[in-house]
């Protein structure tokens, strides 16, 4: 038996920042993790560090980690996590795209982002490489990029570093509660104790909170990406569509980083494992070549594939759970967790160790889904 | 299933060994010295390691460097190379250009 102060179930991005703020805090924390760190979809994503297109419960999260922690991430973990705020830019084709777009710029503007509709001449001016088949984008300036699989790494080291203690290859089967409290988790060989049990465990969460008789709304979708040859600097702009049929950057060392679906998710995906499927890369090859025909020669490297952690309202899942004092839960970030990862990590640090969070985490209740009628 | 693995942190400093500055590598030009560092640093598997460093992630995918890697996490970490796994392979085989890959016949 070992015991902690807290024990976080899940070695992710989230995981691995929870562990560190609390590390910094001084906690004595305990990560169990099933594979190895950041082996889930947390190595698994776009890379975007977005404010805009975000629903507004998650925007203060956004705004705060934009502005507060990332600038500073790289220096605070000792590990480079390729920070790039160099804009957000999602395009559009025609009128269609445009009307989805101004949306977004409604919705943004109305909690004073820096979020404004521009015409074709000005993306091309801010990246020349688009189609001239593009007509305009929305334009976020303090959006951008970073590399998620250093990202948790880093976070990894940092706290690992501050006197955090983690275990991986350990896979944790149900949460223990005694007298109606939590009192640890059991995994297939061990048992480890804590007062405080964090589930981070991405898809995984809900049958872990499923053994405390709770349920979340939650389902596994998967999403492929592609990776190109090293490419002279290009833009360094984040993009994304109106049509959503693809997103991507280009990294610190030169590659592409395309992301994308095939529309038939979740529906046509649900493996047990990421396996990338045949129809997957050329459509995301078609939805990029659509917008950048300059990349009809680059080669593409590698492919990969992940799987979601989806809520039925697309945000996340950060909470105490009522029933069940001492079970945290911060799972379902449904494809968008990276970019608030570390304001996620310092809020639930805060929770856990001021008894209140500095920012308000009410809107990211486990209870707050209900049957329509 | 994954092997149990504690992640305590070395008691002993990082030592340097005289030929770290070996290229390992050879696509992303990473040293011995870089990837024995990371293990200290805790990257403990071929994954961790992999997109810690991005060892193995170049042109060739690794299929030069995935053995020597596999020594030097067994000589650090006093593992036997057989109980290590090698990162995921990833598809393609071959770099291939992107107006090709789209062209898979679902779209003419």
């Amino acid at each position: 038996m070992i015991n902690a102060e807290v024990i976080i179930v899940g070695g992710g991005v989230i995981g691995s920042s929870i562990a560190h703020y609390l590390a910094k805090n001084k906690v004595d924390v305990l990560v169990l993790e099933k594979n190895d760190i950041g082996s889930g979809a947390s190595s698994r994503n776009g890379g975007g560090i977005r404010q805009s297109a975000r629903d507004l419960r998650e925007m203060p999260l956004a705004i705060h980690a934009v502005k507060n922690l990332w600038p500073y991430l790289s220096e605070e973990l000792g590990v480079d996590v390729e920070y790039h705020q160099k804009g957000n830019l999602r395009l559009a084709k025609n009128n269609q795209h445009l009307k989805v777009l101004e949306k977004i710029v409604e919705h943004g503007q109305s909690v004073g982002l820096d979020l404004k509709m521009i015409d074709g001449d000005q993306v091309k001016e801010l990246c020349p490489f688009v189609s001239h088949e593009v007509i305009g984008a929305s334009y976020c300036a303090t959006d951008g990029h970073g590399n998620p699989m250093t990202t948790t790494l880093g976070f990894y080291k940092r706290a690992r570093e501050l006197g955090a203690r983690f275990i991986t290859g350990e896979s944790v089967k149900s949460l223990i509660i005694k007298k109606g409290k939590i009192s640890g988790v059991k995994t297939l060989e061990n048992i480890y104790e804590a007062p405080i049990v964090i589930v981070a465990s991405g898809l995984e969460s809900r049958s872990i909170a499923n053994t405390a008789g709770i349920d979340l709304p939650m389902q596994k979708v998967m999403l492929e990406a592609l990776i190109t040859e090293d490419q002279s600097p290009m833009f360094s702009q984040m993009i994304g569509t109106a049509a959503s049929d693809f997103y991507g950057h280009q990294t610190e060392h030169g590659s592409f980083v395309f992301g994308g679906m095939t529309g038939l998710e979740p529906f046509d995906s649900q493996e047990e494992n990421a396996v990338t499927r045949n129809i997957a890369a050329p459509s995301i090859c078609r939805a990029i070549l659509g917008y950048f025909p300059f990349f009809e020669n680059v080669k593409i490297i590698r492919t990969w594939s992940g799987f979601l952690d989806e809520m039925v309202d697309h945000v996340p899942v950060i909470s105490k759970v009522e029933e069940v004092p001492g079970l945290i839960l911060a799972c379902g970030f449904s494809g968008h967790g990276y970019g608030i990862s570390p304001a996620v990590g310092q809020l639930i640090a805060q929770m856990i160790v001021e008894g209140q969070p500095s920012i308000s985490l009410e809107a990211f209740k486990y209870d707050r889904f209900k049957p329509r009628v | 299933m994954s092997k149990i693995i504690g992640r305590a942190l070395k008691k002993d400093d990082f030592v340097e060994m005289p030929d770290d500055h070996i290229i390992i590598c050879r696509c992303e030009e990473i040293t011995k010295g870089e990837i024995r560092r990371a293990i200290y640093e805790g990257m403990y598997t071929m994954n961790e390691i992999k997109r810690y460093l991005r060892v193995g992630m170049g042109l060739c995918q690794g299929q030069t460097c995935n053995k020597l890697v596999k020594a030097i996490v067994a000589k650090e970490l006093g593992l036997d190379m057989k109980d290590i796994e090698i990162p995921i392979p990833r598809s393609p085989a071959r770099p291939i250009a992107m107006k090709a890959y789209a062209d898979d016949g679902y779209m003419r």
